[in-house]
């Protein structure tokens, strides 16, 4: 339980600082100490245990389905860690307090940075690869919101998108990867995959997964060729680099590698990428640190380098080597952070980091400068100080490694070079700074000492280096040993950390590199003048301009293919779905199959070209909308009659009475738009969609034939067996619709009625142009109603009525139902309206039709809820349910009470749109066709 | 007959996607209205050509037309005249606000037919 403390806690703790108000400061820094300081106390409370080889564990399944459980260990590893996070992390806090200007929203500073440390906590103690994955990004993030916490300037919202771009790739390959180890050793527990070294290795995808996690853990360690994103991220306020650019965030990379090293070292990718990417960033960050002017640019590759050297180390495939990289883990974060936080005081009085303005403050900040000074001569390797040991150990290891062979001396030499490279910037930072000279120019503050508690966190640190440089024996060997057991899973060789090991090779290569770099820094400006040859690459600007370069190639993108033209959109979806179907047309070997052919009869062939003459014509006579519309209706009243034709007579009648009501529609419709399509495409538009339109139909054509030429293999004859029994009904279609599949019809009629509802809501208050005259300039007939047409309508009605009650009564034993009697329903309505016109209608049928829709779907929907009254699934037909001892009518009684369902939304939905559309012929009409009629 | 099938519901679904390509709205709702009597010939097709199939189920009946994708199309007419309606209001709509019928909302001076 203590383990969910430690993490949970500082949660908790990002939300404290919120309830406190910017101006009462020290309320506001206490109330954030006080979380993470109660996790301090919860972990040396168990650091004894841990220490004794203990490892507390406690897991939650969280999400079983991803495999994210919320587990928790708490191993010598995690608790180096955490001690590091928290320690660090409270003397920040108190830093920060103090740092921070009046300006400065102080609440939500704490609050991101109490967020970033529960992340760091979740990395360094999660016991599963996806836990650990998340709080990963969640570093990540939070990261972003404190290198652009200064969101006013431009560089801290470049900077924090950079990191964020840079570490979030990172992040996003780390998972590939450990999915990829997931899958290799069947379980993301981190024990499990600790365990599973021999199997990991010897899977093919070891170096796939090795590769993408090696990319995470590059990322957010800027190794090389990643470690641009780090100088830019100094943009953050001070604080925010001291912890998370050299005690945290940036460890992270190198935790992971310690954490994976049971799983995935040993081999020789491991060692070739790891330890030469470590060697090369180390030098690589060296150099740039001692060419570079601002103070924390220096120290921000100065931190690229360490954290080179920490890489090497874990990437030498030797347990010693894994342990003094954790040394170095434990001294850099103490030296590195307080060296950020001096770089800070300096920028908080004096107003510039810009190390050419700056000289001799060892006058007005004496303190500052021998902290400064200590903690500096620490990084360089001096004796005597927590830095010095660490770096022997990292000498002596060099040493010892079989990499590159007969050049393996290469490497205790390139070590070498980084150590004198690191001996040279150190000094330079320091003699630069706070010596060398009497009084700095041009400085917009008048320096003076900074106030005592900006310094208490820099000298508990710098007390710290000094502590465990004299007495590393007594101070860091049972941490480290802890934490090696854990990186190495199996107890650790024997430590012997002592300042003085005799004269020995390592001894020799630390005093080369102390004055080696006394040589450089003396010769440095030798250096400078070589470096001015090469041209200045501002990172940040490529990067820029990357970005740049990609939106805009994205807009190019879209400028392109979205371009607003839906008829380009169309051409995109139709060229789609006929490269996906001709490629399977493509893969059948004849197009006619084994089905023999049925002879066509003469009245077929002449139904088929009645058919596709009109189809032709619809389309050649577009522009002349009204012959185009008729020719419209002969394929519909020809399909009617091929369904006929084709044993399908509910389909039939069903077309035949949408044709109708199509026609009125679109002849309603056609009366307020234009009667005539403009000529405007080009003869290549033409030619391209004929083309188009030709190859479409020839695929629809092919499939259709090698569909109709194959046997099917078709669930029907389960209906056609169930549908008496099962169903009550003869009619095998309309059980299907009522029963079978009952809930198809019940979210199709549902769509019918919300088609109605939102044409409805489409011709509300729709002011419209009202033609007087036809194309032509005829005028309209003044003799809107013909009177024959309305004697016969209105005979008709009653007549109509009766036989769509009589499709719908018979609708289940024989073709006819709801749908269909829907339908005549509405028509013979429509016939009303289209007879005496809109206002004679509406004063006899004064209803609304908007209810009547709704009523009919809630009815169908009631219908399908009663079955569960009876303990039934929804839509459960009725029939066999009750054992009422009438038999015959009560088995329909549910299915034809869904069918008035669907009766209803039809004639309500029908009408909806129908008589609807004819009142806007009423409502807006023009003033000159009033006083003629 | 299966040929002559294929090819009428080929036309037809050649001649919807050729008006559904237009310019204009009206030519594009009729092409759909087309497309869909092609679409639904041919879902219908599915089930095989039954000549003199029997209707409903009786004992002496032989041979049956395949149900389910009558049953598929019955509602896919009803839906589909749903659809026609919709888009037309639709362009009637855009025409009455944006003032073209041009299917991107391009402004065309189109000739009004009534001046006064």
């Amino acid at each position: 339980m203590s383990l969910l403390l430690i993490v949970l806690l500082p949660l908790l703790g990002s939300l404290l600082p919120l309830l406190s108000s910017n101006q009462r400061r020290h309320q506001c820094a206490l109330l954030t100490a006080a979380m993470p300081l109660i996790a301090l106390l919860v972990t040396l409370r168990e650091t004894p245990g841990v220490l004794a080889g203990e490892v507390p564990r406690l897991a939650f399944s969280w999400v079983p389905a991803l495999g994210l459980d919320l587990a928790l260990r708490l191993d010598g590893l995690s608790l180096l860690f955490v001690l590091l996070i928290l320690g660090i992390g409270l003397l920040i806090i108190l830093y920060a307090r103090h740092y921070l200007a009046e300006a400065d929203n102080m609440p939500r500073f704490y609050a991101y940075l109490m967020l970033f440390m529960t992340s760091m906590l979740g990395i360094v103690m999660a016991d599963n690869l996806i836990l650990l994955w998340m709080f990963w990004e969640l570093t990540s993030l939070s990261s972003f919101l404190l290198i652009g916490f200064w969101s006013h300037q431009s560089a801290a919202r470049k900077g924090a998108r950079m990191a964020l771009a840079v570490t979030g790739m990172g992040g996003l390959a780390l998972l590939a990867g450990f999915i990829l180890i997931g899958q290799i050793v069947g379980s993301f527990d981190m024990q499990t995959v600790l365990d599973s070294r021999d199997v990991i290795l010897a899977d093919p995808r070891y170096l796939p997964a090795l590769l993408l996690v090696l990319l995470g853990a590059f990322t957010k360690s800027a190794q090389f060729p990643f470690q641009f994103w780090l100088p830019q991220a100094m943009a953050a306020p001070t604080p925010v680099s001291a912890f998370l650019h050299s005690a945290t965030m940036v460890k992270a990379g190198v935790f992971l590698l310690a954490r994976l090293h049971p799983a995935l070292a040993g081999s020789q990718e491991w060692l070739y990428l790891v330890s030469l990417t470590g060697l090369v960033t180390m030098l690589f960050g060296a150099y740039f640190a001692l060419i570079k002017l601002d103070l924390k640019t220096i120290l921000a590759y100065s931190t690229v380098s360490h954290l080179g050297l920490i890489t090497m180390l874990f990437g030498l495939n030797s347990q010693m080597a894994v342990v003094a990289g954790l040394f170095h883990i434990l001294n850099h974060a103490t030296f590195k952070a307080a060296l950020f936080m001096t770089a800070g005081i300096v920028d908080h009085e004096c107003g510039t980091r810009d190390i050419r303005k700056l000289k001799g403050l060892w006058r007005y900040m004496p303190m500052t400068t021998a902290l400064a000074t200590i903690t500096a001569a620490s990084m360089a390797g001096f004796p005597l100080l927590n830095g010095f040991l660490s770096k022997e150990m990292m000498l002596a290891e060099t040493l010892e490694t079989p990499l590159l062979g007969g050049l393996a001396w290469l490497i205790p030499a390139l070590a070498t070079i980084g150590s004198i490279l690191a001996a040279a910037y150190s000094l330079r930072y320091v003699r630069n700074t706070f010596f060398d000279g009497n009084r700095p120019r041009e400085l917009e503050k008048t320096p003076h000492e900074a106030p005592f508690p900006l310094r208490l966190p820099v000298l508990v640190l710098a007390i710290v280096c000094i502590v465990i440089g004299l007495f590393p024996a007594f101070t860091a060997t049972g941490l480290l040993t802890a934490a090696a057991d854990a990186a190495l899973t199996m107890p650790a060789p024997e430590l012997h950390l002592s300042i003085w090991h005799g004269f020995n090779l390592p001894l020799l290569m630390s005093a080369i590199a102390l004055i080696g770099g006394l040589l450089v820094y003396a010769l440095r400006q030798h250096l400078f003048t070589f470096h001015r040859q090469f041209p200045s690459r501002d990172s940040l600007a490529i990067f820029e301009g990357a970005v740049q370069r990609l939106i805009r190639f994205t807009q190019w993108a879209i400028d392109t293919l979205e371009n607003g033209s839906l008829q380009r959109y169309m051409l995109w979806v139709v060229i789609s779905a006929l490269v996906v179907s001709g490629m399977s047309l493509m893969g059948i070997e004849t197009l006619k199959g084994e089905l023999a052919i049925q002879k066509a009869d003469p009245l077929l062939i002449v139904g088929a070209a009645i058919t596709c003459f009109a189809g032709l014509a619809t389309a050649f006579l577009h522009r002349r909308r009204l012959i185009s519309l008729i020719m419209l209706s002969v394929v519909g009243l020809m399909a009617s009659l091929a369904f006929a034709r084709f044993s399908a007579p509910d389909l039939a009648l069903t077309q035949l009475a949408v044709e109708v009501v199509t026609v009125i529609l679109l002849m309603l419709a056609l009366f307020f738009l234009p009667q005539k399509t403009p000529k405007e495409s080009s003869a290549s538009r033409i030619v391209r969609d004929v083309l188009m339109a030709a190859g479409f139909g020839g695929v629809v054509a092919s499939l259709n034939y090698a569909l109709l030429t194959r046997p099917l293999n078709s669930i029907s004859d389960y209906f056609l067996e169930h549908s008496v029994p099962g169903g009550g009904g003869h009619n095998v279609v309309n059980v299907i619709l009522v029963d079978f599949r009952g809930f198809d019809t019940l979210g199709e009629i549902t769509v019918l009625c919300i088609a109605g509802i939102g044409i409805y809501k489409l011709l509300n208050r729709l002011r419209l142009f009202m033609p007087s005259s036809d194309s032509e300039g005829r005028p309209w007939s003044p003799d809107r109603y013909p009177m024959i047409l309305a004697s016969v309508s209105q005979s008709l009605l009653p007549m109509a009525l009766l036989v769509s009650v009589f499709i719908f009564l018979r609708g289940h034993n024989a073709p006819g139902g709801g749908f269909i009697a829907g339908l005549v329903t509405a028509v013979a309505l429509i016939l009303m309206y289209i007879a005496h016109g809109v206002e004679w209608a509406q004063q006899r049928l004064s209803f609304q039709y908007q209810p009547i829709a709704v009523a009919g779907v809630a009815i169908a929907a009631l219908t399908g809820v009663g079955s569960w009254v009876f303990g039934y699934p929804f839509l459960t037909s009725a029939f066999g349910h009750f054992h009422i001892p009438l038999i015959g009518d009560v088995e329909l009684a549910t299915a034809m009470l869904f069918d008035l369902g669907v009766y209803l939304t039809v004639v309500g939905a029908t009408l909806m749109i129908l008589a609807n559309l004819g009142k806007v012929t009423t409502s807006h009409r023009p003033s000159k066709q009033k006083e003629k009629a | 007959m299966e040929a002559l099938f294929a090819t009428t519901t080929g036309i037809l679904a050649a001649s919807g996607l050729y008006l559904a390509l237009r310019g204009r709205t009206f030519p594009v709702v009729v092409g759909l209205t087309l497309l869909s009597y092609a679409v639904n010939l041919f879902l219908f097709s599915t089930g095989g050509l039954t000549t003199d199939g029997a209707a409903v189920i009786s004992d002496g009946a032989g041979k049956y037309a395949d149900p389910l994708p009558q049953a598929l199309v019955l509602t896919a007419i009803v839906i589909g005249f749903a659809m026609t309606a919709f888009s037309v209001i639709l362009a009637m709509r855009v025409r009455g606000d944006v003032g073209s019928d041009h299917v991107n909302g391009n402004r065309v001076d189109e000739p009004r037919e009534d001046k006064s």
